[in-house]
Order: structure tokens, then C-alpha cells, then sequence
């Protein structure tokens, strides 16, 4: 997710190339300068034209296409938001359509993305499309200003623009759909063109609702488990359950007496210890006519699986990993001064260990996919977070080359990081290919929970050096953990450790004497990008540590945080979300969320209050939560309150959505919700045993504060996650005075309380 | 024996495997797609609709015991014109990836139907899990929903 390459840069004469089509419409095929996913990206990343889709048509609607999966995280409805507002057409005249992939195979050059990059990952699709797509709206509004020009004989300069209008200083009007024609023999400037000033956005920044509300609130709204092809067959997969385990024996006669049951074929999964780049278990498809018969047919397999190399893994034997690691010394990935000199000479030591648990992604909408493989090409339909990343594993898969893969996306029932993968669209590849039908792959819930690249599992161990001011001197957090490099073809072993610690983050360079380590955990379990990867871990142990810092000196949790960040500064931040780290944002949102709930006012007994603040992929975070906890140990929210500055926001009313949505996945995770292992599987398999916040647990309100800014803006699909755990157990504590330090909590705190 | 009921208004027969879950029937043999499956076992109520007026969880429920009987799906609901449940869906908001909310329409569709002036854990009995966690918009909905259909029969 955080895996970025270096920019793809392109002449500025090239920006934008006008057309007109057959049907009489202006075709805006800008190229762009591109950032692009490292994994996802064409190789070599070439300096080629990369463009977005625009069309004006003659009745004056205008169609944005929407290159990136819409995953939940309104990208549909904010980045064509941003293309319009420089256009400077009315978002009432705007018609959205989702593009395919859109790679470019050129003889003698290397791949190249026609649209940019697709994909849903890391924060980065409004961060990444701020500047191109700004600049593509101006160069159509100059279009439309130069075409209103030669037909009025005028100068450009006496013309202007008003939501999809051409206006004459003098009173003469045309509409954008009028002057198509003329726009499309225009030469356009090779300089960028001047944009709008904040003052002048009439779309961005004012909220606006999704762009398929209608479709999504009839039914109509096609996800991947909607999609009908002619001629397809459905397949449901018994997977191994054991983590690189294998088929011992099967018996599929009673299987191929189900009516309706066309095929049984074996899915070979990958060698135990090989990269993933297909399919992540080895498992026996059945192939039928409709998905009731599938299920049936794979209800009547007889398999007896092979457990694998992994056989003795457990939760209980991958803690007791930990505890012998944290025992001995780490790779030590950042050394600031000398935190040893600095514990001999405190005047207090305070330590404290968490543990963060595996969780699955879980998307409301289970694995599927649509692919028809034939002999020289493939075509996919599936719900994905990676569309290049869905050819390649068609690729690896069938032999056929990349050229003659044809991906489309559909609206996509969840992502939170698990369909970064395509494991599903590669099985569903497989099963075509071995049976030459076009087939339709659906996954249980069972098979989802089953088998994931599930969020990474750690113990962290935090240490604070405290002189006789009660100032923290000295810092180290020391994680051993289960990488998040779970088998990548280009994972290299000694950069196993930078996708579970940012060593930029808080409070690095805020403490004079600051290690950090990491030790790394052997485990078969699949691991992979879950929702705002480490920083769900590292927000909760960093931000419940420095309550425990603070009560454990008795200072106000608040002040200790603002006195560490002191000074409103900018530091250089190397991780996804950078360059640049400012400490004043940080004390921004924690300060407004502070005020917002009414930090310090007494309270009565059995409640309190929690706050944390966290910088995530260049957006700025915190909460403050006031909860009460009675006598059963139950809890309930008085009121949760956010902050967030993602700089310039875009869409106000998705940006509260993100939020709200990041807060009850953060509360529901930390709540109730684990992977475990034992026999070398994972236990859980639906959600009785992986138990979702109802809306009866979650709060019937969330505030949400945005920030008034007007730098460049960061995503903000990830930003309300990280602060919502440790805001809630630091208001727990707060309440009843008992120290969660193990995710998740609901049972401890239950038992803690009964105790007490 | 062939099973005959009524969807979406129009009579319908089945005469396959009536131990076949009404999800399926109606995702892979009547073709309506707006019914979601999220878990085969009631648990996370992507299915809902409505039989007989009573939200009901379509994976758990077999096509044989609808005999008789009248199923509405979210693809019926909105047939002649937005329901004010949809309309106040879209004011509000309400979805992200989308995927679990005609679950969730028809299940407000039902208890407002039943009880007008929700209070707070009329709302809550709702059980239809949301993943994006939309919750806090989907009271919203639901309140304003009741407020436009009691103004309606006024």
C-alpha cells in the first residue's frame, strides 16, 4: 500500500490531446504527470502519455470517467468533483462512468497506464489526482474560452465561464455542448494554465452526495457477485484449511451426483514457501450451473487435507514467540542519541507491553470474480482494489500476456486492503482455463475469513525514561511481529520490518533519545494490508502508552502530548504519507477535539474521557471519546468526536462518511474482533465467531470536524482508524481505571471489571 | 409440485430444489441481483426482504416455504418511484461501498411499517451488519423517513 515509485514525467505540450467522436462529442485525452504504485505500475514506469476521460457532449452533459475502483471510499464522487470544478461546469450536468484498465502495450515500449494508475490503496487517489486533474479542467474551460472567442470574434480575455456556460463580457452566452466543434481544432497552450483560487470552488469543498445513491437504493448498482454472462458456470472452492497444507485424498463421486453439477477439478495452489502471485491455497473447484448446486456439490466432496509444514502453529504458540524474541535484541531502524545512557540516568522508568491480534478484512461482500479465459485471451469482471494487479495474476496463471487480458471493474463491496490481492480473480482464471467454461467464482463467508491476508499480529514493547521534570527523555518501542510481506515476489528480507514500524512517526525527533526495533516473527499464517496497515498498531500502543506515561506521573494525558509536541514545526516524515511531518496540524486536531468534548470537566462516576492523535498517510487525526462503563463491564459511548485535517477538503460530506465509517471499523476491531489460530488454521468462520458491531454497540453519533485548509489535500480513506482504539481504552481506563493493553477488549474489560 | 407465490407483485412459480435458499432463487433464477448474500447463515442480513410485509433473511429461508405467500425485493420496492425509505437514503447519504443498504432499507421498510415514531432501540433492533459503518447516517435515514411518512398520512 505504502510501495510508491518515482514520478512519470511527461512534456507539458503533451497535456491534453482534443478529439472529437464519431457521435459528435469532444474527447478530452489529457496525458498526466502519473505517481504509481511500485507492484501495480507497468514495468519500467515509462515517460509515456498517460491521460484521464473526459467527454462533452452536444446536449451539454459532461462524462467523467472514473479511473480508480470504488471501493466504499467515494472516489466516484470526489475525484470527478475536482476535474469539474476547474471545467467549471455544474455537478448537476455531470454523468459519471467507471473506466476499465487501461493499459497502453506499444511495440518497443514498455507497458504504460492510459487513464493513470488504478488503484484503490494507500490514501493515494486524491493526494495522487489533485494537481493533474486540476490542470485538465482548466485546459477544457480554455477550450471552451477559445472556441467562444473565434466564434465571437473577441479576445479571450472577454470570456468567461459560469457552471458549463461561455459568457461574453457583453451578454452573449453559448453552452460548452455548442462549441465542441470549434474546441476540437484548437491548439492548446504548451504553458499549465492558471487555476481557481479557493474562494472561486463552487464543487469542492461542499459536499456532495455519491454519484450512484439512486443505483446503490434500488438494486441496481452492479458489484462483482452481480455479474451475469452469458454461457457462465458458477464455482465454489474447498480450500485446504491448513496454512500450506495440501490434499491427501478426495472422493468427488457423490459431489458429481448433485444435479445441476457440470465439473470437479483440483485448483493447485502455490509450493510451501514459494512467492504468492496466483492463487493462495490449493483446493478442489466445483463447477455447476447454479451457485445453491455448487455449494451442495462442495458440500458432498469427501477430502481428507494434508496439514503442512504449519501444523503446530497457534495463537498461543505465536505469543509465546514474542515473549522469547522481545527476550533477546532486534534489528535496531532508528537510534536517536543514547536511550540507554538515558534510562541509567532517569529519575523513572515506566514500561508496558501490548499486543495487537490478526484480523481479517472481511468485506461485506465475499471473494468473487467473473473471468472467461480463452486460448489466446481473458476477459475479468470482478469487484478489485489492483485491476493491474488482477491481469497479472490472469497472466501468471494462463500464460497469456497482459495485452490480451481485458479487466473491467465493478463497484466493489468493501475493500479495506483485501482486494489489493487477487488471489480470487486467479482462481476463478484457473478454473476457467482447466474447464473451458466462462465462470463465475463465489466465495462463502467462510471461505473469506478462512482464508485471508490477514492484518499482521504483534507485541509491542514500550519504554519511557523520565528525568525529574517528568519530561521523557528517553523512548524505545520494541515490536516483534509477523511481517506484512507475507511471500511478495520482491520482498527482500531485510526490509522485512518497514511495513509494520515508521520510524518518522511521533514522537520521533521529539524525544532526544529514541530507539525503535523490530524482531520478526516466523508464522505460515497469510499476512497482508489491512485498512491504515501498522498504524492501527502503532497509533494504539504510542497513544496508550503516553496515557500511561502521563497517569503514571500524574499529568493531564492532554498536556503531556501538546508539551512533547512543543513548538509548531515541519519534520522530514521517509514513510507513505510524507515528505513532511508538521507538528502543528497534530496539535490541531488534538486541541479541537479537546475543546469539542470538553476535556477536563468532571464527570460522573463510572465514566471518562480518552483522546489520541495520529498522523496517517499525510492526514492529520484524533479523537476524543467520553464512555462509561458500568458494573457488568459494559460499555457505552456518551459521545465520540473526531478531527481531521486532510488539508483542502474535497468532498466534506465523504470526508464525515470516512470518518464515521473509520471510526466504528477502529471501535468494532478493537472491540471484538481476532484471528485465531490453532492446528495451524484459523478458527473462525462467520460472524457469529467474528462478531461485527451491530448498530445497537456502535455510537448513534460521531462528530466530525474538518479542518478549514487549503493545502494540497491527502486522501482520507485510512485517517479515521488509527486514533479510535487508543482513544477508547484511554477513556476506559479513565472510567473505571483498568489498562487494556491487549486487543481485543470486550472480555477483559468485562472480567477486569467483575474482579475489581 | 411446482411452488407458486407472488415477487415483486407478479405471481411466480418454481418447481426446482425447494430446499433452495430464496436468496438464490431469486439471484440466480428470477435474476434480481439487489439481494445481496453476505454470510449463508442470517447472521449479517444483506439478504432481507420482505415476505408477507416482514423482513425476513432470505439465505436461511427455503424457496418451498414461500408458497402462498408474497416476497418483495428491494428491485420491487422502488418499482413506481422512490420509497420514502430510498429517498431519505440518499439525503442522508447513507452508503459507502453500498453493498449491505437494500438490506438495510427493507429492514427499516418493515419497522416503520410496524412502529411510526421509532424511538432509539426500535432503531437498534435492527441487526443488518454494516461494514463501512454507516450506522450513524442509517438512524439518520431511518428518522427521517418516519418523519416524512407520518407527515404523508397526515
Amino acid at each position: 500500500m505504502n510501495a510508491r515509485t518515482a514520478d512519470l514525467s511527461i512534456g507539458r505540450r503533451e497535456f491534453l490531446k482534443v478529439s472529437l467522436t464519431a457521435g459528435g462529442a469532444l474527447l478530452l485525452v489529457p496525458a498526466l504527470t502519473r505517481r504509481a504504485f511500485a507492484a501495480d505500475a507497468p514495468p519500467g514506469a515509462p515517460a509515456n502519455p498517460l491521460g484521464i476521460y473526459v467527454r462533452i457532449q452536444p446536449d451539454n452533459r459532461v462524462v467523467i470517467g472514473a479511473r480508480c475502483p470504488e471501493i466504499g471510499q467515494g472516489v466516484k464522487t470526489s475525484l470527478p468533483m475536482i476535474l469539474a470544478e476547474e471545467l467549471d461546469v455544474s455537478w448537476s450536468q455531470v454523468d459519471v462512468e467507471q473506466l476499465p484498465l487501461g493499459v497502453d502495450f506499444k511495440p518497443g515500449s514498455p507497458p504504460a497506464w492510459r487513464w493513470g494508475p488504478q488503484g484503490a490503496g494507500g490514501s493515494t487517489s486524491i493526494p495522487d489526482a489533485w494537481a493533474d486533474l486540476r490542470q485538465v479542467g482548466a485546459q477544457g474551460r480554455w477550450l471552451m474560452r477559445a472556441a467562444a472567442a473565434k466564434r465571437w470574434n473577441c479576445d479571450i480575455a472577454e470570456v468567461s465561464t459560469d457552471a458549463g456556460v461561455a459568457l461574453h463580457r457583453e451578454g452573449r452566452r453559448a453552452n460548452y455542448g455548442e462549441l465542441i466543434a470549434d474546441a476540437a481544432t484548437l491548439q492548446l497552450p504548451a504553458e499549465p494554465l492558471a487555476l481557481k483560487t479557493p474562494a472561486e470552488y463552487r464543487i469542492v469543498g461542499r459536499p456532495q452526495r455519491v454519484v450512484d445513491a439512486t443505483d446503490i437504493v434500488t438494486g441496481r448498482a452492479r458489484y462483482g457477485l452481480d455479474v451475469r454472462e452469458p454461457g457462465a458456470l458458477v464455482a465454489v472452492i474447498a480450500r485446504c484449511p491448513y496454512f500450506d497444507g495440501d490434499i491427501e485424498s478426495f472422493d468427488d463421486s457423490a459431489a458429481k451426483r448433485v444435479p445441476g453439477v457440470r465439473a470437479v477439478v483440483v485448483v493447485p495452489g502455490p509450493k510451501p514457501g514459494e512467492p504468492i502471485v496466483a492463487n493462495l491455497a490449493t483446493g478442489i473447484a466445483v463447477v455447476a450451473d447454479d451457485t445453491w448446486s455448487a455449494m451442495k456439490g462442495r458440500d458432498a466432496l469427501q477430502v481428507k487435507w494434508r496439514q503442512g509444514p504449519h501444523a503446530a502453529e497457534s495463537s498461543a504458540s505465536l505469543d509465546a514467540q514474542c515473549a522469547k524474541l522481545l527476550a533477546g535484541k532486534g534489528r535496531v531502524v532508528r537510534n536517536d542519541g543514547d536511550f540507554d545512557a538515558a534510562r541509567a540516568s532517569a529519575r523513572r522508568v515506566i514500561e508496558a507491553r501490548y499486543r495487537v491480534p490478526f484480523v481479517s478484512h472481511c468485506p461485506l461482500e465475499p471473494q468473487n470474480a467473473f473471468v472467461h479465459v480463452q486460448k489466446d485471451r481473458a476477459r475479468v469482471v470482478a469487484p478489485v482494489q489492483m485491476p493491474g494487479g488482477a491481469a497479472r495474476a490472469v497472466a501468471a496463471v494462463t500464460g497469456i500476456s497482459r495485452e490480451f487480458i481485458q479487466v473491467e471493474m465493478t463497484r466493489v463491496g468493501g475493500g479495506f486492503g483485501r482486494r489489493l490481492t487477487s488471489d480470487y480473480v486467479a482462481e476463478a482464471a484457473l478454473v476457467s482455463k482447466l474447464t473451458g467454461h466462462p465462470i463465475r467464482l463465489v466465495w462463502t463467508r467462510e471461505d473469506d475469513l478462512q482464508h485471508d491476508f490477514y492484518r499482521p499480529f504483534g507485541h509491542h514493547h514500550l519504554t519511557a525514561a523520565l528525568d525529574e521534570g517528568g519530561r521523557v527523555t528517553g523512548w524505545t518501542q520494541r515490536l516483534a511481529s509477523t511481517s506484512k510481506h507475507y511471500r511478495r515476489a520482491d520482498a527482500k528480507p531485510d526490509e522485512m520490518w518497514m511495513p509494520e514500524l515508521y520510524p518518522d512517526d511521533f514522537p520521533a525527533r521529539l524525544v532526544p533519545n529514541l530507539r525503535v526495533e523490530w524482531l520478526e516473527v516466523q508464522a505460515g499464517i497469510p499476512r497482508g494490508s489491512w485498512r491504515a496497515p501498522a498504524h492501527t498498531a502503532n497509533a494504539f500502543v504510542i497513544q496508550s502508552f503516553l496515557d500511561e506515561v502521563a497517569h503514571a506521573t500524574k499529568r493531564d494525558p492532554l498536556a503531556l502530548r501538546l508539551a512533547m509536541l512543543g513548538e509548531d514545526r515541519e519534520f522530514d516524515y521517509g514513510q507513505h504519507g510524507g515528505p513532511k511531518f508538521n507538528t502543528g496540524r497534530l496539535r490541531a486536531v488534538l486541541q479541537k477535539v479537546a475543546q469539542e468534548i470538553g476535556w477536563g470537566r468532571k464527570l460522573p462516576r463510572g465514566r471518562g474521557l480518552g483522546l489520541a492523535a495520529h498522523f496517517t498517510f499525510g492526514g492529520y487525526a484524533a479523537h476524543a471519546m467520553e464512555v462509561e462503563v458500568t458494573r457488568d463491564g459494559e460499555l457505552r459511548f456518551h459521545r465520540v468526536v473526531c478531527a481531521v485535517d486532510v488539508g483542502q477538503p474535497v468532498n466534506p460530506l465523504g470526508i464525515e462518511a470516512q470518518m464515521q465509517g473509520g471510526t466504528i471499523d477502529g471501535l468494532s476491531t478493537a472491540f471484538s474482533l481476532e484471528t485465531t489460530i490453532e492446528g495451524g488454521r484459523v478458527l473462525q468462520r462467520n460472524f457469529g465467531d467474528y462478531p461485527l458491531l451491530r448498530m445497537a454497540q456502535a455510537p448513534d453519533r460521531i462528530e466530525v470536524h474538518i479542518i478549514p485548509s487549503n493545502v494540497s489535500p491527502s486522501g482520507c480513506g485510512e485517517m479515521g482508524i488509527p486514533t479510535a482504539a487508543p482513544a477508547l481504552t484511554n477513556a476506559i481506563f479513565a472510567a473505571c481505571g483498568v489498562r487494556l493493553r491487549n486487543l481485543p477488549i470486550r472480555e477483559q474489560l468485562r472480567e477486569a471489571v467483575r474482579k475489581a | 409440485m411446482a411452488i407458486r407465490f407472488t415477487l415483486n407483485g407478479a405471481a411466480r412459480s418454481f418447481d426446482g430444489d425447494a430446499t433452495m435458499p430464496v436468496l438464490w432463487y431469486l439471484r440466480d433464477h428470477a435474476q434480481l441481483t439487489g439481494t445481496k448474500y453476505g454470510c449463508g447463515a442470517g447472521l449479517c442480513g444483506a439478504c432481507t426482504v420482505l415476505v408477507d410485509g416482514q423482513a425476513t433473511r432470505a439465505c436461511v429461508l427455503p424457496v418451498g416455504s414461500l408458497e402462498g405467500r408474497s416476497v418483495m425485493t428491494i428491485e420491487g420496492l422502488g418499482s413506481q418511484g422512490l420509497h420514502p425509505v430510498q429517498k431519505a437514503w440518499i439525503e442522508e447519504d447513507v452508503a459507502q461501498c453500498g453493498y449491505c443498504q437494500a438490506g438495510q432499507i427493507l429492514a427499516a421498510v418493515d419497522l416503520l411499517a410496524r412502529v411510526p415514531d421509532p424511538k432509539r432501540e426500535d432503531i437498534e433492533s435492527i441487526t443488518n451488519l454494516c461494514r463501512c459503518g454507516t450506522y450513524v447516517r442509517v438512524r439518520r435515514a431511518i428518522e427521517r423517513a418516519a418523519r416524512e411518512l407520518r407527515a404523508g398520512k397526515a
